[in-house]
């Protein structure tokens, strides 16, 4: 018997519908594959640092060489301190470049800026903490916390740039227009209008890189270096979790190997929580 | 009756294409004007010219003259930004400002134009929804997101937006393309009503709405303006050719 056309898109039809089968397996398999080292890291960083956490981790001053106990109190404020050192330039800075680039940036120097920015945001962590400790650090002739929290806010002006550029171009230019013709300047529709419409989402690209810099060490490693007390001011070193971590990690102490995987927890936590608490506070808008 | 607004020798580009050319128009106080005509024909860059809009398009460029009350708003002191002031505009889509809510969209010209005091803001905004006739449909959900709103309460929101800073002329690209029956009827009606406020000009791809509210019609072609009379007389005795070919169907 002759085979007709509808035979034969019957039978490949079938064929079809058991190659699509196959391959949204395999996705998955390779979705969820992805995820195992995810998920191993987070649960070896709990199994091991977990049960080294106790009060002293947060309240005490590490102990010297030789002493049981102590904790990271100084380098959770440290990390708190840098990090927000660090927000205070590279946000602002980050969300201007974005705002010129999406809204003003159009010619030469746009192009020159975007991809500068580009750049940056690829240039290896370490090597702007080389540049920091060139340009302040030697001038200063001492390590700071003001030298690692610019080291932080520089890494951060490219991707703050570059993620809020992305969403204002989200906006439609009707949306834009819409303000220009109720008698506005450009600059409150921008601000007022264009930039408060996608705040949730800007918002997001903001804690994002601020998440990145909390956990960033090879920046800080000679810029705010380290210090094994109680910071004393902008001015001097001051210790942070991710130095801390490496500092302990590195020694021959399995007491500060300990503290080591109890500062790694607490870093995983603080980065965890703040992406969750970003979520949460932006459902609820 | 006076004219408002007066069109002189207006030209308008994007980037070396010309798009209006050489316009001659006058509007008359409180009246409906439309300009029909088929895509391309350079009705919508012709009102966007009149508030000055057309120049944010990057390469866009416009010459000519346009008095508005006796004054050039083209001249070089000129700040745009208190043009588009009186002489407010209503887009094609639907466009309130995300995450705003319905009361702000309204308030927002006049908040950002620095009145704060919140008895008088809420005045300006119950006024301006009552003249767009949402104020009963929105007034227990003032604070609900203004997206939050059906697409006809979308564009009588924008509508009270526009009206809430006052303008003297109200610019409508063609503000019901976009809109079921029913609320395009809202929408003309309200039109209609309006006139008494405002000085309208309408671009419509719709004839029977140009016929239905317009007191004058101006008829496009081309960046040319073909033909520009009494709405009755261009619907029914059309003096040039192509006028009537255009209302009667044949082309565009």
């Amino acid at each position: 018997m002759k085979r007709t056309f509808s035979d034969y898109i019957f039978r490949s039809y079938r064929k079809r519908k058991s190659v699509n089968a196959a391959m949204v397996v395999a996705l998955i398999g390779a979705a969820v594959v992805a995820l195992i080292p995810l998920f191993s890291v987070f649960g070896y960083v709990i199994s091991q640092g977990l049960p080294a956490l106790n009060v002293s981790f947060f309240t005490e001053l590490p102990k010297p060489v030789g002493e049981a106990g102590g904790g990271m109190a100084n380098a959770l404020l440290g990390t708190v301190t840098l990090v927000a050192l660090g927000s205070l330039l590279g946000v602002p800075w980050g969300i201007a470049t974005g705002l010129y680039l999406a809204e003003y940036g159009r010619g030469k120097l746009a192009s020159v800026v975007r991809f500068s920015a580009d750049m940056l945001a690829s240039i290896p962590s370490i090597i702007i903490g080389l540049f920091v400790y060139a340009v302040v650090v030697v001038t200063m002739k001492r390590f700071s916390a003001i030298a690692g929290g610019l080291a932080l806010g520089i890494l951060m002006i490219p991707t703050v740039a570059r993620s809020s550029e992305e969403l204002l171009k989200l906006v439609p230019e009707h949306i834009r227009e819409a303000g220009l013709a109720l008698g506005l300047p450009r600059w409150k529709v921008t601000i007022w209008i264009v930039l408060r419409g996608i705040r949730g989402p800007i918002t997001t690209g903001v804690m994002l890189s601020i998440a990145r810099a909390a956990g960033e060490t090879a920046p800080l490693l000679f810029t705010a270096f380290n210090n094994r007390f109680w910071q004393r001011g902008l001015d001097q070193p001051i210790s942070s979790l991710p130095v801390q971590i490496y500092t302990y990690a590195i020694s021959p102490y399995d007491d500060w190997h300990r503290q080591a995987w109890a500062g790694a927890f607490m870093l995983v936590m603080l980065v965890f929580a703040m992406n969750l608490l970003t979520r949460l506070a932006l459902r609820n808008k | 009756m006076s004219t408002i607004l007066e069109v002189n020798a207006l030209n308008a580009w994007f980037g070396s294409t010309q798009a209006v050319k050489g316009i001659d128009l006058a509007f008359e106080s409180n009246t409906v004007t439309a300009i029909i005509g088929p895509s391309g024909c350079g009705k919508s860059t012709f009102i966007r010219c009149l508030n000055r809009l057309h120049e944010e398009v990057p390469d866009a460029s416009a010459e000519g003259r346009v008095l508005l009350n006796g004054d050039d708003i083209y001249a070089k002191d000129v700040d745009p930004v208190a043009i588009r002031r009186k002489i407010g505009m209503v887009f094609q889509k639907p466009n309130p400002f995300p995450s705003l809510s319905v009361f702000d969209n309204v308030a927002i010209g006049v908040k950002l134009a620095g009145l704060r005091r919140p008895a008088l803001l809420k005045e300006i905004v119950e006024k301006s929804l009552h003249l767009s006739a949402l104020w009963d449909e929105v007034k227990d959900k003032l604070h609900a997101p203004g997206t939050s709103l059906s697409g006809g309460q979308q564009q009588r929101l924008c509508i009270a937006r526009a009206l809430a800073v006052e303008p003297s002329v109200l610019l409508m690209d063609e503000p019901t393309s976009a809109l079921d029956p029913i609320s395009t009827a809202k929408i003309e009606e309200l039109v209609t009503d309006l006139k008494k406020t405002v000085t309208i000009v309408i671009v419509t791809h719709n004839m029977q709405q140009a016929a239905r509210i317009s007191d004058s019609t101006a008829f496009f072609l081309l960046g040319d303006m073909v033909e520009y009379g009494e709405t009755s007389k261009i619907f029914t005795t059309p003096k040039d050719a192509r006028t009537e070919r255009y209302i009667t169907g044949r082309f565009g």
